[in-house]
């Protein structure tokens, strides 16, 4: 068997549709074991994406994506014999992770107070809206509402316009990927000192963090960032524009003299490059609306990868904005794997996201596709927890294990 | 001082402006011990780019510099030269970690691609963020945080359909990078206690968007040829998934349930309109009738404040959520009683607040020890400290410019 940075580490996951099952992923590309835990008695959503063509919960890529390389057992937690069996099975793992609302566990007695008496070396990361206490903690949200509640949706919209805000689960994949690195940390302590931890972990206050600067201008100068669209408080030309074919868009970004300089050498030097207003950086952020419109006049003439293959080679950041289909088919991701297929016994091939950190030391490839309901509950019940076959047998006739 | 999670690990930070310092400085306020390498003279990029504190341009006192570099030691060390290539190789054979954001050729320029220090210490990760990574035919193009966002797919979701599409705001390609980088690193640490070896993590930021943030709908575009639309401020899958304006700002209004919408117009007085059949399927109501539909509801909204709307929505368990302006936030009573912005005492700044811990690790605490280093504040410590360098081989390497 290869070896992987968290092979022999098992974790317990809990979570639903998108932050948990992410960084469930990220600990199972690692190469721990994640056990997820569903039930038949309410599916994860992300089974059931709404307004996609395929049909039942067996064929969803976006579940196949997220929860690929995991195990998947089934088990009616709300029981007492299913909250049983769950907590014998966080007293042979080595983390729990769960998106639930601060009380859904504890109504369950599944909270870390409880599932640290079976396993005192538990680290547990619980990632809710809000955190675990505090006014806003038991609120009831989807992920546009955090967008909006940590201020990150209030820059979003073009520059001095309405806030137009952050719609999609932007936040929930940035606490997956900070919560995988609180887990691997406090893991890390437990090697060393011995001790398990909880991690209560608000999705909010990640989303702050990664706003930082905007918290210091106004703790530094009381002035409170809103609408920014593209622009940079330094770089001009900083924009996406307009190239040739139907809603096509290039990234151009100039920070220094010398970018300027081969900007305008890339774009056979029209005359208005020589004007005052945009001589320098600042007579350059002074005119920008005008500074766009005419570089949307050279842009519109060529493809989006056109832009960028002559401003690159000319020492430019430039780059395509791309959509699904485009970056399929770009080359340096297809070079790169940045997407898989991944045979699936329901959907024969799927298409999902690659891993995304590439390592010399790290395995780039899936090894397994996400789990059917249930599709490893004779793996864990029987070899793991070694219940015979009549209680298993059992278990499942009173809808325990369902 | 208190055992932090990361305690005892080396880290050699040798980068510049957000994504490698939000790496380690993730890590250096668990508790690793973060060494930042700076250009001498002018420092760190983010030294330069504000926001400045009192609006006074200082490489002492920008924000961005302020909060990515907390819990750091600073050095300055001129990598370009021969004697600063030594220096850092002598700081590399002792460290665990190297987190570094330059472009792959300088590195390979300088005899700092990863090969050449495995050499030098087997057990060294190296930990590369660039805006397209290691591999690929765009490996050495030039991108900034507006262009990995681009290609990596999250600008084409946001803004107006007949307008540019709109990057995220604030360099977030290179604090997501950062982010994963930082999670990447602890995997390697992970897989070094089995292996006893280093390895080199190779992030790119245009792929952790494509990847983790947006690789999971990619099969739509491929099978079924969909697209991502722009659609201003609210989404065309139901209504209502939008933000619209109130008395004193804007309010986010989504409900997947029906339950959550019904609730909401009876709370605020069942509006005649309700009941017209037109709006029974809010799916229909996404695709046809939405601008209808929005001015009818911000009939409603802008009669009350934020306060006063979100109050209802937590009274009857809506999904409704304020759009929260930064200043809000600041002083917000649920960021205040968890102790979220915190604040720290420092020569040329002095007492300034910061965001804090984005998780609470009940037996290890983030915590902020220290702010971030004036430049080449400890050049002494390790120079002559760790080193063995005298005062006069200090004086000697700062003549020369490499310190």
């Amino acid at each position: 068997m290869a070896n992987y940075p968290l092979s022999g580490y098992r974790v317990v996951d809990f979570s639903w549709v998108w932050a948990g099952p992410l960084l469930g992923m990220i600990l199972a590309d690692m190469g721990a074991e994640v056990i997820k835990v569903e039930t038949n008695k309410r599916l994860d959503s992300a089974r059931l994406t709404p307004g996609r063509s395929t049909v039942g919960p067996e064929t969803d890529f976006v579940f196949h994506s997220m929860n690929r390389n995991k195990l998947g057992i089934t088990v009616d937690m709300s029981k007492p014999r299913g909250a049983k069996l769950i907590r014998e099975l966080i007293g042979i793992s080595d983390v729990a992770l769960d998106n639930f609302s601060p009380m859904g566990l504890k109504k369950l007695n599944l909270e870390y107070a409880e599932l640290s008496q079976a396993n005192p070396q538990l680290v547990m990361i619980s990632l809710p809206a809000a955190g675990q206490y505090g006014p806003l903690s038991n609120i009831v949200t989807y992920a546009p509402s955090l967008g909006a509640l940590c201020g990150y949706s209030s820059l979003i919209g073009y520059p001095g316009e309405r806030v137009l805000g952050e719609q999609t689960p932007y936040l929930d994949v940035t606490s997956a990927i900070h919560g995988a690195f609180a887990v691997l940390s406090a893991l890390y302590y437990r090697e060393r000192v011995g001790k398990g931890q909880y991690i209560d972990m608000a999705q909010i206050e990640v989303g702050a963090s990664v706003i930082g600067e905007a918290f210091m201008e106004y703790f530094m100068n009381g002035r409170v960032l809103g609408t920014m669209g593209n622009r940079s408080p330094i770089m001009a030309p900083h924009n996406n524009y307009p190239s040739r074919g139907d809603d096509r868009w290039v990234s151009i970004a100039v920070d220094t003299e010398e970018e300027w300089h081969s900007l305008c050498t890339a774009m056979d030097n029209p005359p208005w490059v020589k004007q005052k207003r945009f001589s320098d950086k600042f007579n350059r952020q002074r005119n920008l609306e005008e500074l766009d419109r005419l570089i949307s006049a050279w842009t519109i003439g060529h493809s989006y990868y056109e832009v960028m293959d002559i401003l690159q080679k000319a020492g430019v950041a430039a780059a395509p904005c791309l959509d699904l289909m485009e970056r399929f088919s770009d080359p340096h991701y297809a070079e790169r794997g940045t997407h898989l297929q991944v045979e699936h016994p329901a959907t024969g091939v799927d298409i999902i996201a690659g891993i995304p950190f590439k390592s010399s030391g790290m395995p780039g490839e899936v090894r397994r596709h996400a789990p059917l309901l249930g599709e490893h509950n004779d793996y864990v019940f029987r070899e793991l927890l070694g219940k015979p076959e009549s209680e298993i047998a059992r278990l499942i006739e009173e809808k325990v294990i369902f | 001082m208190a055992e932090q999670a990361l305690s005892g690990l080396k880290i050699v930070e040798y980068g510049n402006f957000v994504s490698a310092p939000y790496c380690a400085k993730l890590m250096a306020d668990l508790g690793a011990e973060v060494i930042k390498i700076e250009e001498p003279g002018s420092g760190d990029q983010s030294r330069w780019y504000g926001p400045f504190l009192n609006d006074e341009p200082h490489p002492e006192k920008s924000g961005l510099f302020l909060y990515l570099n907390t819990n750091k030691l600073g050095i300055t060390l001129d990598v370009k030269t021969k004697t600063g290539q030594k220096i850092l190789k002598r700081l590399l054979q002792e460290a665990d970690v190297l987190v570094e954001n330059n472009p792959p050729r300088q590195m390979a320029d300088l005899g700092l691609d990863y090969s050449s220090l495995k050499e030098i210490n087997p057990r060294l990760i190296v930990t590369s963020i660039t805006p397209y990574g290691q591999t690929g035919p765009y490996k050495d193009y030039k991108g900034y945080s507006l262009n990995t966002a681009g290609l990596g797919g999250q600008t084409m979701r946001t803004g107006e359909l007949q307008r540019e599409p709109l990057a995220p705001p604030l360099s977030q390609s290179n604090y997501q990078s950062g982010a994963m980088a930082a999670a990447a690193t602890m995997g390697a640490i992970f897989a070094r206690r089995s292996n006893g070896e280093g390895q080199h993590i190779d992030i790119s930021e245009a792929e952790v968007w494509a990847t983790i943030h947006l690789g999971h709908g990619v099969h739509l575009g491929v099978f079924e040829g969909r697209k991502s639309i722009r659609s201003g401020h609210r989404t065309i899958s139901v209504y209502p998934w939008c933000i619209l304006p109130c008395k004193d700002g804007y309010m986010c209004l989504i409900a997947i349930q029906g339950f959550q919408w019904k609730r909401f117009l009876e709370a605020m007085g069942t509006p005649e309109w309700m009941a017209d059949p037109r709006f029974r399927d809010r799916i229909v109501v996404a695709l046809k009738y939405a601008d209808e539909m929005d001015a009818m509801v911000k009939a409603l909204t802008i009669e009350k404040t934020k306060d006063e709307l979100f109050e209802i929505c937590r009274r009857d368990q809506i999904t409704f959520a304020p759009v929260r302006s930064i200043d809000e936030v600041a002083h917000d009573p649920h960021f205040r009683e968890r102790g979220y912005f915190v604040e720290k005492d420092r020569a040329k700044t002095g007492v300034l607040k910061y965001p804090g811990a984005p998780y609470k690790l009940s037996q290890s605490p983030w915590q902020l020890s220290r702010p971030a280093p004036l430049l080449g504040e400890h050049n002494k410590e390790i120079y002559c400290g760790r080193l063995g360098y005298t005062r006069e081989d200090l004086v000697r390497l700062r003549r020369g410019g490499i310190i």
